[in-house]
């Protein structure tokens, strides 16, 4: 509580107190039934209470800002008080009672926002204070911005790690959970990379830093969540619209049922007017119409929801990107990385003349210039540190292969698309896998083969992406159609496109934007970030994983998984759909019992009671529902 | 040129408000009032003098809603 609502919560209890004594005062007739007495009485707790929503109302008139919920207290109170004065009763209970549940609803939400939004700070707590540098055999604490790249940081067991680097000296264990939701630890020793925002758990590790304080990974990911809320979704759009142009018409509309009502008993039926019947009912109307309900549950939802996910590891970059996903029906996988590990392995070698040690040499050699994860494996499989020298001319045919010269002799190393046309006659092969074709000086020397394995949890993942509403999964792959329709058969992938280009997934995935029946159908792309960013920014939503330290993938994404678990991707959409679910319950509580207390009021079958609870009771119940949002862990 | 300031607000539709306000300013491109995060992203015009923009966008704010500050 902070010394506002610490203030609030004083003045709350001190004019209940002093409105049930004067109350019971009136009911054992000390206090006169009406009169000055009664009335200066009465107006003490009224005071307490409501002097500055009086205050504040005087100068949103001074200001021109009539139609706030101030304005409508205001009115309403002071109208209720004029008419128990003019009609000679002496109840005045029934307007402070308003004043006072109005500000017991304004302090239980003030009370609420505060509380969620710490929580949620909380959650997302993962910027480092401080970062220990070590200078002439001194550990110095600075500040994480000061630290410049390539220097030596100290990272003591227990603390967080602050900038991004490479260990030089020490082995450990990191918690990753803050970053990934994930608490599976990781181990790193000299060499390693080293993310900041993972808390190191046991050994005391050197670090030089590679990158400053502002591009590490901590930094963006703060900076990605802190930014996540201000792109607003359309329900959120939808209710400042709506709320524009409500509180303008339930004023006028109160106006025309304190006025037109009377006007027509007088002048067509003759009969008395009644305005103090029609004016305690416009009264009642103000009270009940006031829209803080909707104004506040709404974007505390989208808030809530935003705030539970990146506790699990799912990084919203807004609450639009967290309405949509929820409507998703398509979900796009790439393979490689995605549902299958990316970690190749030789898995044979067939048809050679020459030994395998020597072919798998030729290939690793020819390869050596190429990062992709075949040839990382290739150098594995060859186990030997690689002799640039003894390779030149090397030329990478994009989704082909490559070609080089490897000792005088020159290589071809690819697919069959590579073989074709070099014109070198190939022998297929039946084994499930990506096949690397080997030509040296021209001839056919045999093939390897190279296999993928699937991650553990893919099938279940598209298993219950299916029970969650998800209509088609599709995969896109620059794998042969052999592999690609073995893994998607095992794994219960719809649709499967092999042997594409990297733009030619973009131009799928736009295909099957095309092919959607309904603008409202969701199309959502999954990658590991690495080549996807082009078809990460053309999908209606695209979802990075296992983003940790990839800076494009964070950047063209709109989700990011922090982790590269495919059941995060199931749980993304059911976080979003919870969001949303309760999103729309509380539009369609709030809205539905509003407008049902406003009819009740104006035909008159609803008094002043009705409308506080229409008023408070309403939002009470909408702030606790949103609040829902935030409970992510059993999706 | 965008920058980012913490503002203290009560209710979500007094940080409507101010967002309207913000945006009427003159030098001021775009703004966006965040309610949860208590958080002002203002993008000022081309050689906006950012501090003397923000001193109005803090006074028309104050004029829409009386109990709000924007820290600048």
């Amino acid at each position: 509580m902070n010394k506002k609502q610490k203030k609030m919560l004083i003045r709350i209890i001190v004019s209940a107190v002093l409105l049930g004594l004067l109350y019971g005062l009136g009911e054992v007739q000390i206090l006169p039934p009406n009169g000055p007495i009664r009335f200066i009485g009465y107006m003490i707790p009224y005071a307490i209470i409501g002097y500055d929503i009086l205050i504040k109302a005087l100068k949103g008139i001074r200001n021109k800002q009539v139609f706030d919920e101030a304005f409508l207290m205001a009115v309403a109170t002071i109208g209720a008080v004029a008419l128990a004065l003019y009609s000679g009763s002496g109840d005045y209970t029934e307007a402070i009672a308003v004043m006072l549940f109005y500000q017991i609803g304004e302090w239980f939400q003030s009370y609420a926002v505060g509380k969620s939004r710490r929580n949620i700070s909380e959650l997302m707590d993962i910027r480092p204070d401080y970062a220990n540098v070590e200078k002439e055999g001194i550990l110095e604490k600075v500040d994480p911005d000061e630290v410049e790249i390539g220097s030596m940081i100290v990272v003591q067991p227990g603390e967080k790690v602050p900038i991004d680097g490479i260990v030089v000296e020490g082995t450990s264990t990191l918690n990753t959970a803050a970053l990934t939701g994930e608490s599976l630890p990781r181990n790193v020793a000299s060499g390693d990379e080293i993310i900041s925002g993972c808390i190191n758990e046991t050994g005391v590790l050197k670090i030089q830093t590679t990158k400053e304080f502002g591009d590490s990974t901590v930094s963006k990911i703060l900076d990605l969540v802190e930014n996540a809320s201000s792109r607003k979704s359309k329900s959120e759009d939808f209710i400042t619209k709506f709320a524009r142009i409500y509180t303008p018409a339930v004023v006028y509309a109160a106006l025309a049922l304190a006025i037109l009502p009377p006007l027509v008993n007088i002048i067509i039926l003759g009969n008395s007017a009644g305005w103090s019947i029609w004016i305690y009912r416009a009264l009642t109307f103000l009270v009940a119409s006031c829209p803080c309900a909707l104004v506040v549950s709404i974007p505390l939802s989208f808030f809530a929801g935003i705030g539970g996910a990146s506790k699990s590891g799912v990084l919203i970059k807004g609450s639009n990107y967290l309405e949509i996903l929820s409507k998703t029906k398509t979900v796009v996988f790439d393979k490689t990385g995605t549902l299958t590990q990316g970690v190749f392995e030789v898995n044979g070698i067939h048809h050679n003349d020459i030994s395998e040690y020597q072919l798998i040499e030729y290939a690793a050699l020819a390869e050596s210039a190429s990062s992709h994860p075949i040839s990382k494996s290739l150098q594995k499989a060859y186990g030997k540190e690689i002799d640039r020298n003894r390779v030149t001319d090397i030329q990478e045919i994009s989704g082909n292969g490559v070609t080089a010269i490897v000792d005088g002799h020159s290589v071809a190393a690819g697919n069959d698309k590579l073989m074709d046309s070099l014109g070198v006659k190939y022998i297929h092969c039946h084994a499930v896998g990506t096949i690397i074709h080997m030509a040296i000086d021209g001839t056919y020397a045999g093939h390897i083969v190279i296999s993928d394995i699937v991650k553990p949890h893919s099938k279940e993942a598209i298993r219950k992406l299916k029970h969650a509403g998800v209509k088609k999964t599709v995969m896109l792959t620059g794998d042969t159609a052999n592999v690609a329709q073995s893994v998607a058969a095992s794994l219960g992938i719809d649709q499967v496109y092999a042997q594409l280009l990297p733009a030619d997934k973009v131009a799928k995935v736009e295909k099957l934007l095309e092919m959607k029946k309904d603008d409202k159908e969701v199309l959502a792309f999954v990658g590991d970030g690495m080549n996807d960013a082009p078809v990460l920014r053309r999908a209606d939503i695209g979802i990075a994983m296992g983003a940790m330290g990839s800076d494009a993938a964070i950047e063209a994404a709109d989700i990011v998984l922090m982790d590269d678990d495919p059941m995060q991707i199931v749980k993304a959409i059911k976080i979003s759909r919870k969001s949303l679910r309760i999103v729309y319950q509380n539009i369609v509580f709030a809205i539905g019992i509003k407008l049902l207390c406003l009819l009740l009021v104006a035909v008159g079958v609803a008094n002043m009671w009705l409308a506080v609870f229409a008023d408070v009771g309403v939002m009470i119940i909408a702030v606790i529902n949103a609040i829902r949002t935030l409970f992510v862990k059993n999706l | 040129m965008k920058k980012s300031y913490k503002i203290d607000v009560d209710c979500a539709a007094c940080a409507d408000k101010m967002e309207v306000a913000a945006k009427k300013t003159a030098g001021v491109k775009d703004a966006s009032v965040n309610f949860m995060a208590l958080k002002m992203n203002v993008e000022f015009d081309e050689g906006a003098d950012a501090k003397a923009v923000m001193q109005d966008v803090r006074s028309n704010c104050k004029k829409v809603e009386d109990d709000c500050e924007v820290f600048i």
